[in-house]
């Protein structure tokens, strides 16, 4: 028997302005991740950083009743994480690898042992921007100037990343590092300081990414939250080939692929659900092993030093 | 299911085999381990299994000692969590989800002196795997009844979890149940094949909501969808706890998994050396089943018939499952009167008759 496959029911402004929604928090993550990357690290902890900032935004912004300091939180918690993987790697030379993995547990200990006490209570609300007459533009209205302030704030993230690593010199130091550590060493560039300081932006981006769940997406605090969306970020990295306009475009997709499958089922559609609700872990996986393979990273043109160990060595 | 929980598995595996191992003695308490699919934070499926170990623990004051590890994933890291408990003296497990099947009986095969207890399974090859499970489908038939009389949009969203037939037969139960109380119900089913993903059963939720959908039902774990429904206010029903702290205006009740004292029954057993395998399918009758509080939204009548629904259930009066009913394709299933099998309950993988939409494969 045939479901009711009414087409006219899916309203595609409502379809393309929570597709926005779905893809925000991978995409911050992805964006974080994507500098830290360039610089020349490989921080699996992605996941870790999320949840975190998961929970220290919504700590803080149930405990001040102010989601926007409870976003500053995030990113100082998200930050603060990272830079454990920052000593652990760049000054202790720990693998960073192992590192990074280790961070995700540890993440999702201390977030959980942090959120004790913070189940089942609402957090303040996130007013919507008001572009005043903008809002009111027919279609484009509703799917571009109605959102939550966190939208915009990862698109001003993503040009801005753009921007600082193709037309900065701070960023083309950045690059440098990434490429050649060694080059950039013997150049006087400072290596270390270069990474610690992209590590720890890639934790701030990827903790907002987790209060946007918290705060936003979902609003509550729920052990686990995140689900996995850290490494949906991760394998968006590589899909974006390390571009920042790519990894907007690929969240967007992911999001839109979530949304449009969700809305079908619910309008009543046939559609292979299996596949596409795999879909996106199945491409995590590939695409992390398509990371480990030395051949695939230099055609896909992944930074020259990305998860090297660096020795100061002169 | 996803890295995360496959990385927690492995790292607590590992951590537990330095734990350990050899015989108990004579007056060791005995070790009992619980292996959970999702976090015990969840506020849902696994969150009620772990508040049921710590009431045996403190029902049993110091004669056994239980511990557990969270969000392992069904497959290799189940089995190796599961022969970690094992090899550190571990004297009973607990297995929580239906996916642990294979696991548990491949480990229960190498470790003949553990008793196995494995919930919502269906797989029992070895003599010491016991299967335990609740009749989840007659709450499903008092929130359907719900849902049917209090729905205005006709339309009911059901958030399903994997096509299994646990899932099917709760979504037939609701159905044939909001059918009979409002013959112009339909329900959209939107699956995310995940147990435990609350900002994907929070999208599940809006998507359902814009559809029209002004209930929302739920089989999957954490407390995403309804919260939407709390923010939308759309009225919804909790799912193996009392969730209605995440929903305090919009939880019409919850269909309460009650494990504590089965857990405690077969704790004793095997405490007094007389644990043997069993297969368990207890509902509202044995209190298995609880239903949350009907809340103050559901009008005097609807509630009376479901309180009368819920008397019925556990009299054992009244069977969810009772013919007539054919399936989704016309043929009949079970003739007028007759009453479901449990095996063909614990097997179901169709649609009754009126349902819309087909079940993924």
């Amino acid at each position: 028997m045939m479901g009711t496959m009414d087409l006219s029911s899916i309203n595609p402004v409502v379809l393309a302005a929570a597709l926005m929604v779905a893809a925000t928090p991978i995409l911050l993550a992805a964006i974080g991740e994507l500098v830290v990357e360039k610089a020349g690290v490989l921080n699996l902890g992605v996941e870790g950083m999320m949840i975190t900032g998961a929970i220290t935004g919504f700590a803080f912004a149930v405990s001040t009743g102010n989601p926007y300091l409870g976003m500053l939180a995030a990113v100082a918690g998200g930050a603060g994480l990272a830079l454990i993987f920052a000593l652990l790697t760049q000054y202790l030379m720990a693998n960073q690898v192992a590192t990074g993995l280790a961070l995700t547990l540890f993440g999702l200990g201390f977030s959980a042992l942090l959120g004790q006490g913070y189940s089942g209570v609402s957090p303040p609300r996130t007013p919507r921007m008001d572009f005043g007459w903008l809002g009111d533009i027919p279609v484009l209205g509703p799917i571009l100037f109605r959102h939550d302030p966190l939208v915009y704030v990862s698109l001003i993230i993503v040009a801005g990343v753009w921007w600082f690593l193709r037309y900065s010199r701070a960023g083309r130091i950045l690059r440098a590092v990434g490429e050649n550590h060694d080059a950039a060493h013997a150049l006087g560039y400072r290596v270390r300081a270069v990474r610690v300081a992209a590590i720890a932006f890639g934790g701030a981006c990827g903790g907002l990414g987790g209060a946007y769940l918290s705060l936003i997406r979902v609003p509550q605090w729920t052990e686990g939250m995140t689900a996995g969306a850290g490494w949906i970020a991760l394998a968006l990295v590589v899909f974006a080939s390390w571009r920042p306009w790519r990894a907007l475009l690929g969240a967007y997709l992911f999001g839109g692929i979530v949304t449009l499958q969700l809305t079908l089922q619910a309008a009543g559609w046939r559609i292979p659900v299996e596949y596409l609700a795999m879909a996106p872990y199945l491409v995590t996986i590939v695409v992390l092993v398509v990371i480990s393979s030395g051949r695939a990273r230099r055609t896909l043109s992944a930074p020259g030093s990305l998860g090297r160990p660096f020795h100061a060595a002169g | 299911m996803n890295r995360r929980q496959l990385l927690a598995g492995t790292a607590l595996a590992l951590s537990l085999s330095t734990g350990l191992g050899g015989v108990a003695l004579a007056d060791d308490p005995l070790r009992v381990g619980f292996v959970y699919i999702g976090p015990v934070g969840d506020q849902g499926w696994t969150f009620i299994h772990d508040q049921a170990r710590q009431e045996a623990e403190a029902h049993f004051e110091g004669r056994i000692e239980t511990s557990f590890v969270e969000s392992v994933p069904y497959g290799a890291d189940a089995e190796r969590v599961m022969t970690q408990m094992a090899l550190s003296g571990t004297d009973m497990i607990f297995a929580t989800t239906f996916g642990y099947g294979p696991d548990v009986n491949a480990v229960a095969a190498r470790f003949p002196g553990v008793a196995f207890e494995h919930a919502t399974g269906y797989l029992q090859e070895e003599p010491n795997v016991s299967l335990y499970n609740a009749r989840f489908y007659e709450g499903r038939a008092v929130i359907g009844h719900i849902a049917g009389r209090m729905t205005e949009s006709n339309t009911i969203g059901y958030i399903a979890s994997f096509p299994i037939p646990e899932v099917v037969m709760g979504i037939n139960s609701a159905f044939l149940h909001a059918r009979a109380a409002n013959p112009d119900v339909q329900f959209r089913v939107v699956w995310v094949y995940s147990w435990f993903d609350p900002a994907q059963e929070a999208a599940a939720a809006e998507a359902l909501i814009e559809q029209g959908a002004d209930v929302i039902m739920q089989h999957t774990d954490s407390t995403g969808a309804i919260r939407i429904a709390q923010e939308r206010d759309v009225l919804a029903f909790g799912q193996a706890a009392d969730m209605s702290a995440a929903a305090p205006d919009v939880h019409l009740t919850a269909i309460i998994n009650q494990w504590a004292p089965y857990y405690i029954e077969r704790i004793q057993a095997r405490l007094d050396g007389e644990w043997e395998a069993r297969n368990t399918w207890y509902g509202i009758g044995e209190g298995m089943v609880g239903m949350a509080p009907l809340h103050e939204r559901i009008p005097e009548d609807v509630r009376a018939e479901a309180e009368q629904m819920i008397a019925d259930i556990a009299a054992g009066d009244y069977h969810p499952f009772t013919g007539p009913i054919n399936r989704q394709d016309g043929t009949p299933w079970l003739a007028e009167g007759e009453v479901a099998a449990d095996g063909d309950l614990l097997g179901m993988g169709f649609y009754v008759e009126g349902m819309t939409g087909e079940i993924p494969n």
